[in-house]
């Protein structure tokens, strides 16, 4: 499933890019894979940057900083209410945030 | 029951078997608030007599995700190690970092784990990872990170092959049944605010010069009170299941295309609007499919796969739409009980 197109912050230098495939590892999208052999070295590159919901798992375990994403709530109400409060958002929506289980994302 | 030994790393030996009332509290922990405060207690778990090369998996202390896991793991020997997510399932913490770098690494040496296994890795759940950089994690403890499967019950497959995940397992879905499992909760907060707009509706359809007339809020209101609970339907149970479906991506979109399909049937198939007046018509139109359009726009929180730049985009785009409608929708309703009431 995809959502809104050409929307993500998700940037990818590939120069910085060693081979290890950890954000092949960590992406539950699928948004990165190994070029395989190549006059690069097999690098890591983009699938389709559309799938990408902008989780982090990527960046955070990056260690050669070869990925940046801003990465955040993306649930209508946290955002609402952040916009409001003038906070950031945050998944304490009004007793009903986040315990969730592994059926939806993270309000449920 | 947690076993102590002088001078030995503490664990508490658990079975994979749920009891009743791990099944029974897996279905209130769907339903409501139930969920929140569903805790085990971190640490060390022992699950079917490991020993020093069994190998460990972390969890959250959410007792869903914990049970989860354990429950998959059923013939496995292994080590589980519990970390203090304040309650909260493995995706959702990490975001927030509580299953993150810092309180892994200080997991891994209160519960003394190199002690405990003469090996040096231990999985997480791929869905951990937004909150855990591996690579830190190796530096400080010594212990290597293998992301899991996203999915428990991947885990014997994943086992088998050698700890090896193929890219099935490493790909978050949103299926039906995920979608169909969510739609209690969404009804639920929803319906919450129900009794609130059947109140709104009844004093509006009854209200006139001399005050509220009884009759007249009874008969005015009750297709209110049916059109209300259509839009409900559409936004928080018929457009999350049929999301997929609906051919457009903004999630206002489509709430607005289900809440207007039900609202024709509701108005015109089952003839609600037969003797209503054109103005009041022309609310239901305005208010019913904005309000299904709202309710899925708030359903973004609970899908798998909508990015946060996405959920802000499409609020600033769809913000003066719900407030137009509104406006007009009470514009509309002003109107209808001026014309009731004689003073148009």
């Amino acid at each position: 499933m995809r959502y809104l197109a050409n929307t993500v912050t998700l940037a990818y230098d590939p120069l910085k890019c060693t081979g290890c495939s950890r954000c092949v590892e960590v992406c539950p999208h699928g948004v990165f894979e190994m070029s395989g052999p190549s006059p690069e070295g097999n690098r890591a590159r983009l699938t389709d940057r559309d799938l990408c919901m902008e989780c982090g798992a990527c960046e955070a375990n990056c260690r050669f900083g070869a990925i940046r994403v801003r990465s955040g709530v993306g649930c209508a109400s946290a955002i609402i209410i952040g916009a409001l409060r003038g906070t950031e958002p945050t998944c304490d929506c009004g007793g009903s945030g986040g315990a969730g289980s592994r059926a939806g994302g993270c309000c449920n | 029951m947690a076993i102590s030994l002088v001078g030995a790393p503490r664990f508490t030996p658990v079975s994979s078997e749920w009891s009743d009332r791990d099944r029974w509290g897996a279905v209130r922990a769907r339903v409501g608030n139930f969920r929140m405060g569903y805790r085990v207690e971190p640490g060390l778990y022992a699950l079917g007599n490991p020993d020093m090369d069994s190998p460990v998996f972390a969890s959250a202390n959410y007792k869903l995700s914990f049970d989860t896991l354990r429950r998959a793991l059923k013939d496995a020997a292994c080590w589980i190690l519990v970390l203090d997510t304040k309650a909260i399932n493995v995706w959702c913490a990490a975001g927030r970092g509580t299953f993150g770098t810092e309180e892994l690494v200080e997991r891994i040496q209160k519960s003394r784990l190199d002690e405990v296994v003469r090996h040096r890795a231990i999985v997480l759940p791929q869905l951990g990872a937004p909150g855990v950089q591996a690579h830190v994690v190796e530096k400080q403890t010594g212990f290597h990170i293998r992301f899991g499967p996203v999915d428990a019950k991947d885990i014997p497959a994943y086992i088998a092959a050698g700890f090896k995940a193929t890219p099935a397992m490493r790909r978050v879905r949103f299926s039906l049944r995920d979608r169909l499992i969510l739609a209690p909760m969404e009804l639920g907060q929803s319906l919450m605010r129900y009794p609130a707009f059947v109140l709104a509706a009844f004093l509006l359809a009854g209200v006139g010069p001399r005050g509220v007339i009884f009759g007249e809020a009874w008969t005015g209101g009750w297709p209110l009170f049916i059109l209300g609970l259509g839009s409900v339907l559409a936004g928080s149970f018929l457009a999350p299941v049929m999301l997929p479906f609906i051919p457009v991506r903004a999630f206002t979109a489509k709430g607005w295309i289900l809440g207007a399909a039900v609202n024709a049937v509701l108005l015109h198939g089952a003839r609600l609007a037969a003797g209503m007046d054109p103005f009041l018509l022309a609310a239901c139109w305005l208010f019913f499919p904005a309000a299904s359009a709202y309710m899925m726009l708030n359903f973004t929180g609970s899908t798998t796969f909508t990015s946060p730049s996405g959920v802000r985009k499409e609020i600033r785009i769809s913000l003066p739409f719900f407030i137009a409608s509104l406006a007009l929708a009470a514009a509309a309703l002003v109107l209808w009980k001026l014309k009731q009431w004689s003073l148009l």
